[in-house]
Order: structure tokens, then sequence, then C-alpha cells
């Protein structure tokens, strides 16, 4: 396999990949040129991955070649890409938790194996080079699970240029950031384009417009548009990424004047690794409003909506609901008083993915009387309720008997977000709801959760995305370290205003 | 175009699996010596020789179909039970303190009650694995074997000194006969096949309609295929885990009892004739589905029974027939990897079909 001292151009010409039924690739070409930063950008499913993955080596394309500096390269494996210089950090970080920084780099530094030995010494040396050429910042010591996620993107970044990237692909590298995190990141990839060529993918188009040189937006497969970010705006982008105007859905309606709904006094409840994830935590929401959770992710959110329905046991404190306490009853008994629950792992929590659609949607509501009778299942109640809310919710799949695992991220969200509304329930807890999502699903999530509250019903959205938060609620709350740290009214938050309350400065200090 | 494509690979695939596993037990034969043709004209054409070879096979499938349709329930349910073997042994034991002591109860009645009893006997043993996976987290492949001990252990005994026959005087530990009262009458004149086949159509159905028409069903399924979104879904998984492993034991409890009346007529040592672990086989091998583990236990039959015309009719061990059975089994698992990986049909297409396929794109475009 040919070795390049430097890239100077990455080029795809006419890539076509087909999968069984669908066609992930259709006549692609693109080219990056040196020190150039080029995002893509798309919906789920539009075959951004799977592009990135075939000039990764992971998968070969079905017709097409791929180009660097002009010449052809066959890239048959990962290493393939590795030895060309192609690195790639994953939305999901490929890190093993209990070894150090220095242990997991070394894994992947082959030269670094001496017979049965590592050369550890020689793969601190590298790091400490990478570390200041490109001015990351890590601890060669430090446990992965020590880590935050932001600094644990930071050792995704050495490792990849210890293995000798000279370009890079990031997929979707701020989805698990907090907004000062993103900050820093966008700040050093600018710095680091300065040595090398970058390929982002990303659903966020601020981030796009900051940080890119070129955008090419695929759609289907296909390349539907290229161009320079300069000239264009993030809403004009959007609306090349969907195929129509994006609008943002905003709560603009009066506050409101219902009754308290969920109740939640003096909670404490252990995280799995039995340190107190909440201690003391206070909420209110009302009937009828959206209050939203803002706060950095690992701070308690997710004891907290497990607590709410029942998932979790709680150490002490009430959480009443409706004017009935359910600390401690079973998801069930919750289930049962009615409350409604988007939990944060949509793939494992929310759905079975190996069960069909129509299974998913009466997961709740098996024993109700609509869906069986004398524990008999009526099937053609069942089918024509998920047909009816196929249609009505726009979910985008082959059938009702398609495995709901088999669904992209934003349609399993909407058959979540379709049994949870259909079941009218009195409360909604939503956790990270348009996590990963793109636009179009996003977009779409936002407006049921505005009918939703229209309807009366209460909304807990617990979230990260302030955008979001800000948008949809009605009062804010900042969850740091378990507790409260403020509850501000719609009109008082801003970004900077909520992300200083986020790291755990309180607003009068 | 495509889909018989897709066809063709797949039946390929299953026939190029079906040879290779006759190529390898050929290779075994030879080695033992034994002539390979004839060997496999046994296997297959025996069962069909007449009625009452075919009866033969039905008699032996139908334990395995009844086991094997419990073991589907756990399995769905997500607890894999290898501990049937044990939980037949306890079937068979109360199945045969009623039938060798009740006989003065009308046929009617004591022939459901011992069927019965041996269902509730293997329900409980079940019980105790589903109830520790459920509660303490011990894992069921560690729970079911060591119980598999313990009951071949106490049937055992059971045999040797309480239900031991006084009036057997050469030693051989094995219980009375059951009484003429709680025996599976035989259907046809002759032929070994008898009533326990009623029994285990009427489980199959029953067991389907439990799968997949019910909540209860559905509940399994659901927290057999993640227990974790189930939970979430406000199933109360531990529950469900421990009525499929009641369930499945009360399987192999009824398949002991009938083992017990319709075939053997009295415990005796080594009666489960492995019939629980190969069960764990057929009902994989049937796709962990009633209606196609039907077929699978035929099949299976059929090998088991092919076991005994080898001993009388050729010079081949028959053991040879249980390795026979072991490669399959392990070809039919590569079969299975090899069918649902859609990558490796179409690296496979890509290398022998690369010319033709493009010309097709270039159609339909």
């Amino acid at each position: 396999m040919a070795r390049f001292e430097k890239i100077t151009e990455l080029s795809v010409e006419h890539i076509t990949k087909r999968f069984p039924g669908v066609l992930a690739s259709d006549d692609i070409s693109l080219t990056v040129g040196e020190h150039q930063i080029l995002a893509l950008v798309g919906e789920n499913g539009a075959g951004k991955t799977t592009l990135m993955n075939m000039i990764m080596g992971l998968y070969q394309p079905d017709e097409g070649k791929i180009f660097i500096n002009g010449q052809e390269v066959q890239l048959r494996t990962p290493n393939d890409a590795f030895d060309c210089g192609i690195g790639m950090v994953h939305q999901h970080y490929m890190l093993v938790p209990n070894m150090t920084v220095l242990e997991n780099i070394a894994l992947g530094m082959k030269n670094s194996w001496k017979g049965i030995r590592v050369d550890l010494q020689m793969v601190r040396d590298r790091i400490m080079e990478i570390s200041e050429k490109y001015g990351l910042k890590v601890d060669p010591d430090a446990y992965i699970w020590q880590l935050a996620v932001g600094e644990q993107q930071r050792v995704e970044l050495v490792k990849t240029l210890c293995l000798g990237a000279k370009f890079l692909i990031l997929d979707e590298p701020t989805s698990a950031l907090t907004p000062q995190e993103t900050d820093d990141l966008i700040v050093l990839l600018k710095k680091m384009s300065k040595e090398l060529s970058i390929i982002f993918i990303s659903h966020k188009l601020n981030e796009v417009k900051a940080l890119s040189d070129k955008v090419s937006i695929l759609r289907h497969g296909k390349v539907v548009f290229e161009g320079s970010t300069a000239d264009y705006t993030p809403k004009q982008i959007a609306a090349l990424m969907t195929g129509h105007e994006v609008e943002v859905n905003e709560n603009t309606d009066e506050p409101s004047k219902g009754e308290p709904a969920l109740v939640i006094k003096d909670l404490c409840v252990r995280s799995d690794r039995d340190f107190l994830a909440l201690d003391h935590f206070n909420l209110t929401v009302k009937a009828g409003e959206i209050v939203g959770l803002a706060g950095v992710s690992g701070n308690g959110q997710r004891e907290l909506a497990e607590a709410i329905n029942g998932i979790r046991k709680t150490e002490s404190g009430t959480i009443e609901f409706l004017g009935k306490q359910i600390q401690n009853l079973t998801p069930g008994q919750v289930i049962e008083a009615g409350m409604g629950y988007i939990p944060e792992e949509r793939n494992t929590e929310g759905i079975v993915p190996s069960m069909s659609i129509k299974e998913n949607i009466i997961l709740k509501d098996s024993e109700s009387e609509t869906f069986s009778s004398h524990h008999i299942l009526k099937n053609k109640v069942i089918e024509s309720t998920s047909d009816k809310l196929r249609e009505e919710f726009d979910i985008r799949c082959p059938g009702i008997h398609t495995a709901a695992g088999s669904l992209s991220g934003g349609n399993i969200q909407k058959v979540i977000l379709a049994r949870e509304i259909a079941r009218h329930p009195r409360f909604l807890v939503c956790v990270y709801p348009i996590r990963g999502l793109d636009m179009g699903a996003a977009e779409f999530i936002h407006k049921e959760l505005l009918k939703l509250r229209r309807s009366g019903v209460g909304i807990l959205l617990i979230s990260e995305e302030l955008e979001e938060i800000m948008n949809l609620s009605d009062r804010i709350a900042v969850i740091f370290k378990g507790q409260t740290q403020a509850v501000l009214e719609k009109g008082q938050a801003t970004t900077d205003r909520l992300g200083i309350l986020m790291a755990g400065v309180k607003d009068d200090e | 175009m495509m889909n018989n494509y897709k066809i063709a690979y797949k039946v390929s695939v299953v026939v190029i699996a079906v040879l290779a596993a006759l190529l390898v037990g050929a290779i075994i034969i030879i080695a033992v010596g034994g002539d390979v043709f004839n060997t496999y004209w046994i296997i297959i054409s025996m069962p069909f020789m007449s009625m009452r070879t075919f009866s033969e096979v039905l008699i032996r499938m139908i334990p395995l179909l009844i086991i094997a349709l419990g073991i589907a329930v756990s399995s769905r349910s997500g607890i894999i039970n290898i501990g049937a073997e044990g939980q037949m042994y306890m079937g068979i034991i109360a199945a045969t303190v009623l039938a060798t002591n009740c006989g003065s109860l009308p046929k009617i009645i004591l022939v459901p009650l011992c069927i019965i009893a041996g269902g509730v006997a293997g329900g409980l043993y079940g019980f105790i694995p589903g109830w520790l996976k459920a509660k303490l987290e011990v894992s069921e492949l560690l729970s079911t074997v060591m119980l598999n001990y313990v009951a071949t252990q106490f049937f055992n005994f059971c045999i040797r000194v309480p239900l031991l026959d006084p009036t057997e005087k050469s030693g051989t530990p094995m219980s009375r006969r059951v009484a003429e009262n709680a025996t599976l009458t035989r259907l046809f004149p002759g032929m070994s096949l008898h009533q326990g086949i009623f029994l285990a159509v009427i489980l199959v159905v029953v067991i389907y309609i439990l799968l997949f028409k019910t909540t209860w069903g559905y509940k399994m399924r659901a927290a057999g295929a993640s227990s974790r979104a189930a939970r979430y879904g406000g199933i109360n998984v531990s529950r469900y885990l421990i009525i499929s492993m009641v369930i499945s034991g009360a399987c192999a409890g009824m398949a002991g009892a009938v083992e017990l009346m319709g075939v053997q007529g009295r415990a005796v040592a080594g009666m489960t004739g492995g019939y629980g672990f190969s069960g764990v086989v057929v009902a994989l091998f049937g796709a962990l589905h009633p209606l196609w583990i039907v077929p699978a236990s035929f099949f299976f039959g059929i090998l088991l029974y092919s076991q005994v015309n080898l001993q009388i009719l050729t010079s081949v061990p028959p053991n040879l027939v249980k390795a026979l059975q072991g490669l399959i089994i392990l070809i039919i698992v590569a079969v299975q990897m090899v069918i649902s990986n859609p990558y490796s049909m179409e690296r496979f297409r890509k290398r022998f079909f690369a010319g033709r396929k493009k010309q097709n794109i270039r159609k339909e475009a």
C-alpha cells in the first residue's frame, strides 16, 4: 500500500454502494484539498457514515474510485486507510474505560509492540510530541473513566494523530459535548487545519458555519449541493438539507395556569456507582407547561428520570404525581398512573429492537381493553392502530411488521413518541428527545411536544441542547451535581447565563 | 431478479451444508470400516419401510417435541433451559408414584392426573433456576446443569429404595410397572405409537397460541428480546422469567410422564435417554417456533431411531449417529450465520456475478 508524506488532496469519484434494498451511496464525488475543512451534512440515513466507512476501508464501494494525491488507492481494510494516513474519530468513542490514556493509545500503535513487551516510553514521547504540536492537552496517566466526554474526545484525537493520521474524519464530533466544550473543539480544529485536512459530519449548522470551508449536502445517498460555506446562511443550508424551509418551533404561548402535576421534594437517589446522584433535588412542573431541565449530562438527569418512572429506587424525599406519591412504585404502576416516558437510550430502553413496530406500539398497553380481551391479543386492532399511528407520525418504514430496531434513529424516536402520545399520558418525561436526530425529525418531535403541552399535559424536558430548551420551555431549571441550581422564567434565560449555571456557578456568586 | 438470486443463494447454502455434513459423516463411516451408502440408506429409508417403523420414529419424536416446545418458551423469554433432563426425571418420579399406587382410579382420571403430576413436578423443578436467575441473577447455565445432577441422583435413589419393585429379584433398579389404568393406550395393534401423540399435538397448538396470540406470551417475548426495554415498558420481567421456566419445566416433566406411561411402562435407570439435551437442539433447529419444531423433532426422531437399526443391520456403531448429530448441529449453526449475514451474500455475488450486475444497474437506470 502506498504511503504518503502528506495528503494534498483526497477525492472520491462516482462512488456507488448498495446494501440489500437500499442505495446508500449514489454516484458520489467529493474532493478535499490541503488544509481544507469539508463539512458533510445531511439527515439521518442520507449516507454520510456509509461514505466515510468506505474511505476508512470498512466497506468497499460497488463502483467508483478513491484517489489520494491523484493516485488511485484500494482501501480494503481499516489498516489500509491508516497506512495511507487517514484517521477517523467515531461518534461513539472506541476507548477502554479501565485503562489509562497511555495504554489506550499503545493498543493501536503496533510499532510500539516489541515482542511480548510494549514500549510505553515511546508511546509517551509520541503523545507529548503530538500534544505539543496541536495544542491537545491530555494526561497520559489518567484513566479513561475519570475523564469528561470532551477530554475523552481529545484522547481519541491524539490517538488518531499518534497513528500517523494526516487526514481526519470526524463523525458528529460535538454530539456529546457541552456548549463550552464545543466552542473549544471548534477553535482547536481550526488550528489543526493548518497542519492537515478534515472532513467532519454534523447536523448542527452553526458549527458547520463556524468551522468549515466547504460544505457538501447528502440526501438519499446523493450529493445534492456543494458550495463554499461562507456564501450561505445556516438557514439556507438547512433548507437545502431537508428539501424544504425549516421552521423553528417556539413556545410562544402564555404561561400555564394549571395545577402542579409533578412535585419533587428533597429527592435523594443513588447512582450505579453508589454516590448521591440526586442530592435533595426539588422541582415542580404544572399541568400544561414545559419545564426544561438544562445541565451537563451526568449531573443526575438519568437518575431523576429513572426515579420518576419507577426504574430506580429512591433514598429519601417524595415524588408527588397528581396528588399521589409515586416514589418506589414499580414501572408498571407508574405507567398505570398516567406517566409517559421518552427514555434516554431509545434503542435499548425505548423499544424492543427485534420486535416489530406494531409490537412496540403496544409495549405498555398489551393488557388494555383496546388491544386484548381475556389476555388474547386483538391483532386486527393492533394493526389498524399501528397503521394509523405510522401515518400520523410519519414513521418511515417498509411496514408495521418491520423490526423496530432496523429503523433510523429518528424513526425509532417517532415510534416511541407515537406510543407515548397515543396512550394519552397525563404527564411526559422526555430525555434528550432529539439527540442525534436530523433537523426534519427534530422539528417534528418538537411540534408534537408543543401540541401535547397545549392539550394540558405537563412535560419535563431534560436536554443538553440549550436552543431546544429555550425554544420549548415555559420555565427552565438548571441541574448541577444533583441539585437544582436555579429555576428561570422563559424571558430570563440566555445561553450565556444558562452556560454559567450549568458549569456550577450560582447566580449570586 | 434480486429475489431470485436471494432464494437461489439460500437454497444453495443449505444444500452445500447438507452435502458437507454427509461428506464428513462418510469419512467417519469409512474410518470405522462401514459401508457409506448402506449406512445412509438405512438411516433415511428405514423409518418409511412400514407403519411399524414409522411409529417407532414417532414415539421418539413425542418427548423431543414436548420438551423442545418448553425450551422454546423459556428461550424466547431470555433464559436457556438446559435442565430439561432433570425436570424430566422429576416428572417421571411424580408420575411413577401416582401410576403405581393409584391403579384403582378409572383410566380417564388417572392418565391425566399422572401427566399433570409430572408437569407439576417438572414445573416446580424449573421454578428453582428461574427464581434464582430472576431474583439473584444466578446464571441458568450453572443452576440447571447442577440441578440435573441432583435430579439424576435423586431418581437413581428412588428407583433403588422407595420406588423399587419388591417382586424384582434380579437386583435391577427399577420401579413396579405402572397400573394398567395409567398406561397410554397404543393406537394401532402391533405398533408402539401411543396416545401421547395427542398431548404433543395439543401442546404445539397451546404453546403457539400462548407465545404469539396472548398478552402473556407477548410479554415473555418482549422480556426475552430486551429485558431492559421491557422493564421500561412496565413489564415485570422477573415474573415472566420465572413463569417461562415453570412452563418449560412442566413440559419436560410431562414428557417424562408420557415416556413412562407410553413407552417404558416403569421407571428404569437412564430412561430420559438424553431427550432433555436433544430437546435444546430441536428447539434451536426449529428456530424456537412451535410449528417449525414439529419437523425438527421428526428429523431428530429419525436420527434417534437409526441408532437402533444401525446396531441390528450394520457393523457401524450406533454412536456414529450421535457424532453425525453433532456435525449436523455445527453445520446448521454455521449455515444460519451465513444466511443471516447479508454482507457475505453481497461479497459472494460481487465475486462471481460482478459483470452481470453492472449491466442490470444500467438497465434499471
